[in-house]
């Protein structure tokens, strides 16, 4: 091995400049790939993130079936109860109850439909960025005060300021009429069209009061900031809760299906691009190898001559092909990971970002993932490639007799 | 005396489309141990296909060679590479050498596929070097020599493992006379001083000179 090894190493060199352009393409490809991969799971992270910060939480726990139909019947009786065990339980700081209904919601002018949140006045800030970005006025006082907080986009529409009164109108969970009227005392602004557009928050008894909820409530928020580990906080919460057959226990992925298949089809997507790359780069390595073994014809000729089986020059070709694109990938591995990780130091911010930033409610620059498979997948798929592409020449070694090889120079 | 090669009625046929090119008609040819034989003849006669035969590189179309005890006509391509590596040494006309491998490691590379211990395998390689006069020079890599040098390190490539017969096709065409001349004393020098039975093919007067044995070919028949 040791000599095949420095066979392989010396045949590389024969040729510096084609070798060396040869590992340039491979190192070049490679780079790509990590920079085009890290980036875009980097985004991915950053969606769900930003997704499980604003407002959904990382878990909930719900009734059975409330996730596919809403129903204002389909509650967790004593919530809050049930809420303070869960805490005590898994030692969790980040959770708070919910309560959700709808309502028509009317100022002095206008009327919109809106969903309508009951939360827990200390705890709903552990979980959701929203408390936080209130930008006029405050959150609420205390969990049965007569207030609601609304976003910018519903109160531009209705045409309210802080201190004007709204009236709600919509169906209790007896499914009787539930009615109030509350003063507007903050207006938060998150940037997410949806929130900031078509729901109100109200403290969770004063919810609980209006729509007639008896104790009840609609989910669980838990919020923790590594949502790589919601499985591991899952199975905490799972045993917090004892036996409670009607209820169960969502994952962000879970609670927001579209989130995670619009992402699963975005890197399918993106992987199809990486491939037709990884093919445009091989098929020019591919070209490199074939000229490397054909010029060589004579001299596995005299090597065939000798004693040597196709099988030991076949061997001998992959093992430079191996050699040459470890070493490429080797490089490109390291510049990779420089630009990877520089920008994930200081981010990177693309022309335009601030405004789809702000849609999407992300930050305004973007961190590379900085993981072993956003590193290693790019180049594993360049590595996997140009092995196919150089058991070709290696294959053709199989056909060559040693007279005919000897007769060309 | 034990015969190293016996061909009888070895006949080689290529097809060019419809024309057959009758390279080989009826040789026969015995070489024994030790012998140090010289074939001679026209180009075109058919020299380079009897010792491409004779050394497992070519199948014939009929006919039986034994080498070594190895009825080569009835082995496969990858039997014959196993025999050729055991039994056979070879020596062409040029570009012999792997030209990124050192002196050394050109003639040590045989024995390497022989399985050969590393230690054994330079010993004896420096050993050969030496004896085919090329000592100093183990670690030059073949663009590094001239044609007589390399000539040499390819017949010491050939007689390292001890073959039972070394195949030479015009080993001195490229050499200048003096040079020729040498090479063709160094073969004679194995040959008496190790007993390695050379077969050897040529134009070249000079070398027909050394031989224990000279044989003439004409149209592919084996004449005297
Ligand atoms: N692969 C081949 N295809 C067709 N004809 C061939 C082939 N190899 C050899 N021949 C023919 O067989 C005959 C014998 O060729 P060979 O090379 O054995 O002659 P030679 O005696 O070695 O000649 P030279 O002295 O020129 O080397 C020639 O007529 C040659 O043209
Ligand atoms: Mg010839």
């Amino acid at each position: 091995m040791g000599a095949t090894f420095r066979l392989a190493w010396r045949n590389l060199w024969r040729n510096p400049r084609r070798t060396a352009l040869t590992m340039c393409a491979i190192a070049f490809g490679a780079v790509l790939l990590i920079f085009s991969i890290g980036l875009q799971l980097g985004q991915y992270d950053m969606m769900i993130g930003s997704n499980v910060r604003i407002y959904q939480g990382l878990l909930q726990i719900q009734h059975l079936g409330y996730l596919t139909d809403p129903k204002i019947r389909s509650s967790i009786p004593n919530i809050l109860a049930l809420t303070q065990q869960v805490r005590d339980r898994t030692g969790l700081k980040n959770i708070s109850a919910r309560a959700n209904g709808f309502a028509l919601v009317s100022s002095a002018k206008r009327t919109y439909a809106t969903a309508v949140v009951g939360v827990e006045s200390a705890h709903e800030q552990r979980v959701s960025t929203l408390p936080g970005l209130v930008k006029q006025g405050r959150f609420f006082s205390a969990d049965n005060a007569n207030e609601v907080v609304i976003g910018a986009a519903l109160a531009k529409n209705l045409q309210v300021a802080l201190g004007d009164e709204l009236t709600l109108l919509g169906s209790a969970r007896d499914g009787a009429v539930a009615a109030a009227v509350l003063p507007v005392v903050g207006i938060f602004e998150s940037g997410n069209v949806d929130l900031d557009r078509s729901m109100i928050q109200i403290p969770i008894a004063t919810f609980q009061d209006v729509f007639d909820m008896e104790g009840h409530g609609h989910s669980i928020v838990i919020f923790e900031e590594d949502f790589k580990k919601a499985a591991l906080f899952k199975s905490q919460v799972i045993q917090a809760l004892g036996t409670q057959a009607e209820l169960v226990v969502l994952t962000w992925d879970q609670l927001q299906p579209g989130l995670k298949e619009m992402i699963d089809l975005d890197y399918s997507a993106g992987w199809f691009m990486y491939i037709v790359l990884v093919a445009i780069i091989t098929f020019s390595i591919l070209n490199t190898f074939l000229m490397s073994v054909l010029e060589r014809t004579r001299e596995f000729g005299i090597m065939l001559a000798l004693g040597y089986k196709p099988f030991n020059i076949g061997r001998l070709v992959m093992l430079e092909a191996l050699i040459l694109t470890l070493f490429a990938l080797a490089i490109g591995i390291a510049i990779g990971v420089a630009i990877n990780a520089y920008f994930y130091h200081y981010g990177l911010t693309f022309q335009g970002m601030e405004e789809m930033a702000k849609i999407y409610n992300l930050p305004a620059s973007i961190k590379p993932q900085m993981s072993v498979n956003a590193i290693l997948s790019g180049p594993a798929l360049i590595l996997a490639f140009t092995s196919i592409a150089a058991l070709y020449p290696a294959m053709r070694i199989r056909l060559l007799s040693p007279v005919e090889a000897m007769r060309k120079i | 005396m034990h015969a190293v090669v016996s061909c009888k009625n070895v006949k080689k046929v290529y097809k060019q489309g419809a024309i057959e090119v009758i390279a080989l008609a009826d040789a026969d040819l015995t070489v024994d141990e030790g012998d140090f034989v010289c074939l001679s003849g026209p180009s075109g006669s058919g020299k380079t296909t009897l010792l491409n035969i004779i050394g497992g590189l070519d199948t014939p179309t009929a006919g039986e060679i034994i080498v070594a005890d190895n009825r080569l006509h009835t082995m496969s391509k990858s039997q014959l590479a196993e025999m050729r590596l055991h039994h056979i040494g070879f020596v062409f006309q040029a570009y012999n050498l792997i030209p990124v491998l050192t002196a050394l490691e050109n003639v040590e590379m045989v024995m390497q596929m022989q399985g050969v211990a590393k230690h054994e395998r330079a010993q004896r390689a420096r050993q050969v070097l030496k004896e085919v006069g090329l000592e100093g020079l183990e670690n030059r890599k073949p663009p590094e020599l001239s044609g007589g040098q390399q000539q040499r390190v390819a017949v010491a490539r050939a007689i390292v493992s001890n073959p039972k017969l070394v195949l030479a096709d015009e080993p001195t065409a490229n050499l200048d006379s003096k040079t020729a001349e040498n090479l063709i004393d160094l073969m004679r020098h194995m040959n008496t001083e190790h007993g390695v039975t050379f077969v050897i093919s040529t134009h070249d007067p000079r070398v027909m000179h050394h031989a224990k044995r000279n044989l003439s070919m004409v149209d592919g028949r084996i004449v005297a």
